[in-house]
Formats: structure tokens, sequence, C-alpha cells
């Protein structure tokens, strides 16, 4: 089964993390680099984020043109700062590999459309 | 015709959780497996009441069973392999039912989808009957079992024992579903129509299956105690007219004392394994009461000290609240409150709280602000048995 992990924050964190200092900055990317060393096996493709101020949204409404405004989809507070794709059996193998994900935040886990189903 | 809903449930409860288990098993898609055996459930629901119960209930049921997953899923190429299997007799692996609550239960789903799922695959229970005990529309339940188990199919919910590293909080998880629809049952049973099945009823026999297959773990038998011991107590908590007796007015010869015994034992036997929990702590304080001969003489001191106990087990402010009862006989009724009350912030919304704080108060002869907190707690409930109760107090306080 294929998942996607959707690491989200909320303003806060995400301006926190802006804010931090080089070298605490350093530190925690250096936490998530060892998370994605020791699961290699099981992530697909990923990324992280530019964050939401630098997102445009399109929003199609009826059958006219769409809207595109800046900012991103997400109203509110919550912000997603990037994602990565897992391959693991099923849900609880998912649950158990997002909950060791080191920079904490929320974590959004969603299956992806299989084929044939 | 009582008799005969009373054997349909007892029949459904015992075949119900298996022929889903099984199917789900052949089929590896709970969803379509799930709806099948609901299908067949109220075919019998149909048949039952007209031809008699069948002598082989579980086989009538598995005939049935194929035959609608004949018709569905004949169209779909992924089944058609499987659906030989289904002539083959039923696996009963012991612990197929309790695999399917794990799945029903799992963290994933909401805690509503949760019970009715449990409900319904685990129990055998109609969508109309879980409507009926938790005073939702069908439609809404329904609708609410659907979108369960597609997220089991779509998200890949596993079907089976959690691993050991996710066994304690699983297991966490099923009983406070358990204990939830227990406790939904046990209140919602006062003041309504008798119903074809006690929700009540049915969430002890589904903890006793889960502490029968898991024998060295403690807190399933300690809410199967728990269960036992308020069940044993059923016929003194409402008086004819339908209202709510406490526990301090119960007539103490109605309760059911071999039930008593027997949720003592199972204390013992949990107690035996060596690891407290919740569940076991609060069983212990009901025995409490269970085994006084009154409520005078009920051991006010064992019950402080094992609501300390819980309360390191389970820190929480109704904890904290029913321990300021217990207090209220060793330090008085002005200690007590003074508990209470420092529990205002945390308990705000909670009816008891305004209850138990409207009974000290009175006790201390303050009389305008007693009734002040029992108007409160009136408007707090919605249970029709606790509403009465509180209404009758504020009429004579």
């Amino acid at each position: 089964m294929k998942y996607v992990l959707l690491f989200c924050g909320t303003r806060e964190q995400q301006q926190a993390w802006e804010e931090m200092t080089e070298e605490a900055r350093n530190a925690q990317y250096a936490q998530v680099g060892r998370w994605f060393a020791e699961h290699s096996a099981k992530l697909g493709p990923g990324n992280q984020l530019q964050p939401p101020q630098t997102a445009t949204t399109v929003r199609f409404q009826g059958e006219g043109e769409p809207i595109i405004y800046d900012g991103p989809f997400l109203e509110g507070n919550e912000v997603i700062g990037g994602y990565v794709e897992i391959t693991v059996a099923d849900l609880d193998k998912a649950l158990r590999l997002a909950r060791t994900w080191p920079a904490r935040g929320t974590v959004e886990v969603r299956p992806v459309m299989q084929v044939d189903q | 015709m009582a008799d005969v809903h009373t054997a349909l449930a007892e029949v459904f409860r015992e075949e119900a959780g298996r022929l889903t288990a099984a199917l789900v098993h052949i089929l590896g898609d709970f969803a379509v497996a799930e709806e099948i055996v609901q299908d067949a459930l109220l075919v019998a629901l149909e048949r039952w009441p007209i031809d008699g119960i069948p002598d082989r209930p579980g086989a009538w049921l598995l005939t049935v069973a194929r035959r609608r997953a004949l018709n569905q899923v004949s169209r779909d190429a992924r089944y058609r392999a499987k659906l030989a299997l289904l002539e083959q007799p039923v696996p009963q692996e012991p612990d197929d039912r309790v695999r399917l609550m794990f799945t029903c239960c799992h963290p994933a789903l909401s805690r509503a989808a949760q019970i009715a799922l449990t409900l319904r695959a685990v129990c055998g229970f109609t969508t109309a009957e879980i409507a009926h005990a938790f005073l939702a529309s069908e439609t809404a339940v329904a609708q609410r079992i659907v979108r369960a188990r597609r997220k089991i199919v779509a998200a890949h919910i596993p079907y089976r024992l959690p691993s050991d590293d996710d066994m304690s909080e699983r297991l966490r998880e099923v009983l406070a579903v358990l204990y939830l629809m227990f406790t939904e049952g046990y209140l919602a049973s006062a003041g309504t129509a008798p119903t074809r099945r006690d929700l009540a009823e049915d969430a002890a026999w589904l903890t006793a299956l889960v502490a029968r297959h898991m024998p060295g773990e403690p807190e399933p038998l300690g809410l199967l105690a728990l269960m036992r011991l308020h069940l044993a107590r059923s016929k003194a908590r409402l008086s004819s007219a339908g209202e709510l007796i406490l526990l301090q007015d119960q007539d103490r010869t109605l309760w059911d004392r071999s039930m008593i015994a027997e949720a003592i034992a199972l204390i013992e036997q949990a107690a035996a394994l060596g690891r407290p929990g919740p569940y076991q702590v609060e069983a212990a304080i009901v025995a409490c009461h269970a085994e006084a001969a009154s409520w005078a003489t009920t051991d006010w001191r064992q019950i402080v000290l094992l609501y300390d106990l819980l309360f390191q087990l389970k820190p929480s402010p109704v904890v904290r609240l029913n321990r300021a009862v217990a207090l209220r006989h060793i330090m008085g009724p002005e200690a007590a409150l003074e508990e209470v009350n420092a529990l205002a912030g945390d308990l705000e919304n909670y009816h008891l709280f305004h209850a138990i704080q409207g009974e000290l108060l009175l006790e201390l002869s303050k009389r305008e602000q007693a009734r002040a907190s029992a108007l409160r707690a009136l408007e707090l409930t919605h249970n029709r048995a606790e509403q009465f109760l509180l209404a009758r107090r504020l009429l004579e306080w």
C-alpha cells in the first residue's frame, strides 16, 4: 500500500522554523535527514515545501474561468510543510512510521489511490 | 414474541461475528463481508419469527450469506476465485471475532463509528437497533457505517491482531469502546421502552469474549468485573415508575449476590497478573460498595485509597470528584465541598459535578446555593431518569 505522509503544522510553528538560528535549523535538518536515511527502504519521492506565503491557488468554480489568488488553499492556521510517499503493508505500519517523525507538528497519513481500486 | 426476540438476539450475537470474520477472511474485503452479513441477518429477522429458529442457525446464515455474496460480487473478477471457498464450512478460529473487534475499534475510525461497526459486525445488531440505542436516525447510522467501511478498505486498516508494539494502546481503545457502549446502555435503559437488544448486556458479552481470548491481560478482566458488578445491581436501581434510585437508597436484597461473587473472583484473577490498571481499580471500588451491608457501613477509607490509586493511573478531574464523595464520609461535608469546588474550572459542564456540589451545600444548610447547583445539573443532563431525580430534588429542597 502506498500512502503519503503530509507534514503539517501551524503558522506559529512555521514562523518559529523560519526564525530559528542557523545552528538550530541544521540540528533539525540532521534529525530529519537521519529519519530519511533510516527509513529509506520504505520512502518514495517527497519534498519540503517553500513557506505558504509562496503559494498561489487556482480555484475552479462552476463552468467559468478559474479564480487565481495569492495564498494557500488551506485557510486559517494550518500549513503543509512537506510530504513524502511511503510504501508499507497497511495503515498500522504507516502509523508506526508516522509516529517516528522527528520534526513533530502534525502528520496526516493519506492512502494513495490505487489503479485497481 | 418477546421470547423469540430474546432467542434471536442470542443467536445473532453468537453467529454474526463468526460469520463476518469468516467472510472477511475469505473475501479479503471488510466492507463487502460486513454488508453481506447484515443482509443475511435482515433476512433471518424476517423469516425466523415466522418459521422458527433453524436447528443450525450458523449454517442457515452462511447459506443465505453465500447466496447474497454470489449475487453481489460475481460480477467482480477479484472475488470469483474466492467464492469457491465459500462452499467450505466456516473456519472457527477461536480469536477471529477478537481480531474483528480490533479492526472495528481501530483508532483511525471515529468513536461513534467504532461503536456502530462493532455492534453490527461482531454483535449482529441491525442499523435500526443501533439507531434506537443511540437515539440517532437510521440514515445517520447507516452513513456512518458506510463511511467507516470505506475507510477500512481504502486506507487498508488491517484485519489482524495488533503487533506487540501496538497492543497495549490498541487494547485500551477496544476497552474504551466497550465501556462507552456499556454505560450508554446502562444509563439509557432507564425510563425508555424495553428493546430487543440490551446494549449493556452485549457490551459485557463482548468484554467476556476479549477477556477469554486474552487471558494474560488483566484489564479486560477488570472491565468485565466492573460491568458485572453494575449489572448485578440493575434490579435495584430503578423504581417501578422507572425512576433512578441512588446507590445509597437501593434495596440491597435485590442485588444479584452470585453475580457479585463472580465479579470479585474476576478482580482477584486480574490482580494475580500483577499489573494494576484503571478498570481493575474501578471494579475494586464498585466491589467495596457491593460487599457493604449498607451505605453507612461502607469501607470509605478503602474507597478513598482506591481512588488515590486510580488517580495515579488515570489523572482525571472526574476521579477527583468521586474521591471527594467518599472523602465526605471520613472528613465531613465541608472538606469534601472544598475538594469539589477546586474542580469547578475543569468540570463546569459536567452535570454530576453540580449535582454533588448541591448535595454537599444542602448538608451545610446552604439551601439557596444547593438549589442553584441542582438546577444547573438539571440543565446539563439529557438522561430522562436523571432529569426526573433532579427535578424532584428541586421540589423537595
